[in-house]
């Protein structure tokens, strides 16, 4: 079977690589760009580990066939750090404790952005729903929701 | 394993890739086909995609809305003359799935999924397919009824008529977990009521039977009558009737059919 040719932005660059059918865009990231930052968790749109923003909107990737953002710019974590500089997010994450294990960190950071990218002050109910698709198996769920309320009041004074 | 991927720029194109090939699905949001995929499904060869406008128009400025196969649930919450679909749009998924899963492939997803689909029941909506004998629109029972027959036909749009008023429509989805999970039992009812009674009661269950399904022992029991607290208890005495709920990790047939009434009971009642 031959391969596709895919272009789209990957963080603010220009990328083109080659996919087989049926490939979705978490593998294509990890496998074929070399973008670990995506992780799989379960491949069924459960646990949210694997989300992406595809122009701004949040997208989980292993749902995503990869030639369908042909074209389309899509934000992973890796993109998210501000050159030497951690983002507000990843900065709130690390001071409050809100990464465990990790696995979810990706997923949950993508969730956020996409939250405070719409709406910079949100509540927290607002925060528990916008992570409501991201599933966090250490169950550190409060200081998650802690980090992402610091984040959205360090954005608004800043 | 590697599948063909066909991507069409109208509906009718994809219809006729599709009836043609038994192996073929067709790719909406992704939520059902790509996780099939990465489930390793092997009976899906080839994925079908159409790039056609009309499948993800919205129309709700009348008393009856069509809403695309492709419209996510996203795009219904943002639309504010869809008010009546909120809560089962908002009951699906976290934000991620919402932007993803569409109207049309809420129609195929199985228990404990296809919440949106109660909701459309309750509101006798209409789907309108393509096949490889051109496009008919199909009430959504008979549609749901005939489910596994549906691979090699389009669904193009869903059509409904607005509830009679706000208080006419009631939904409601028990998941263990908030805000999000999958469903317990997902239970809609359209209510309308002329001079003080019941006239045209429907009632949509989901995660009862293998489709979703109505409620017709219940609707009987309202039919007619005044929504008072006897009536509510009759139909609440009836829902199970009909139903065949299966065990699966979120809850048992048994605990299904113990609830059911319990829910149906406070929906109609009002209470949380």
């Amino acid at each position: 079977m031959s391969k596709i040719p895919l272009q789209f932005r990957h963080n603010g660059r220009d990328v083109a690589i080659f996919v087989d059918g049926g490939t979705n865009l978490l593998v294509a990231l990890r496998e074929l760009i070399g973008d670990m930052t995506p992780k799989f968790g379960c491949g069924q749109g459960g646990c949210g580990t694997c989300s992406v923003l595809i122009d701004g909107e949040l997208h989980l990737s292993c749902l995503t066939l990869a030639e369908t953002v042909a074209g389309r710019a899509v934000e992973t974590l890796d993109g998210m750090k501000q050159g030497p500089n951690l983002h507000p997010l990843q900065r709130a994450f690390a001071d409050h404790f809100a990464a465990q294990c990790g696995y979810c960190t990706p997923g949950m950071l993508m969730a956020a952005k996409a939250l405070l990218d719409r709406n910079p002050a949100p509540s927290r109910a607002e925060v528990v729903e916008a992570i409501s698709g991201n599933i966090c198996r250490c169950t550190g769920y409060e200081p998650i929701i802690d980090a992402i309320l610091a984040a959205s009041g360090s954005r608004a004074s800043a | 394993m590697a599948v063909t991927v066909k991507t069409f720029s109208s509906a009718s194109e994809a219809a006729g890739a599709l009836s043609s090939d038994r192996s073929a699905r067709y790719l909406g949001g992704g939520t059902l086909v790509m996780r099939a995929l990465n489930e390793g499904d092997v009976t899906i060869s080839t994925v079908v995609r159409a790039h056609d406008q009309a499948l993800t128009r919205i129309d709700a400025s009348g008393p009856r809305v069509t809403l695309g196969a492709g419209v996510t649930f996203a795009r219904i919450l943002a639309e504010r003359d869809l008010a009546f679909l909120h809560a089962p749009a908002r009951s699906i998924g976290g934000p991620a799935v919402r932007n993803m899963g569409t109207v049309g492939g809420n129609l195929f997803a199985p228990n404990p999924y296809g919440d949106f689909t109660v909701a459309l029941l309750a509101l006798d909506a209409t789907v309108a397919v393509q096949g490889g004998f051109g496009a008919r629109d199909i009430p959504i029972e008979e549609f749901l009824q005939a489910r596994d027959r549906q691979a090699g036909t389009l669904v193009l749009s869903v059509s409904c008529t607005r509830p009679a008023s706000n208080e006419a429509f009631h939904y409601r989805k028990i998941a263990r977990i908030k805000p999000k999970g999958g469903s317990v039992i997902t239970l809609a009812a359209h209510l309308p009521v002329s001079g003080g009674r019941i006239a045209g009661a429907r009632i949509a269950l989901g995660s009862m039977a293998p489709t979703q399904i109505r409620a017709r022992a219940a609707e009987r029991a309202l039919e007619g009558r005044a929504l008072d607290a006897a009536t509510i208890a009759a139909a609440a005495s009836a829902a199970t009737e009909g139903t065949s709920p299966s065990d699966n990790a979120l809850g048992s047939s048994w605990y299904r059919r113990e609830i059911v009434g319990v829910h149906l009971r406070r929906l109609l009642s009002g209470q949380e």
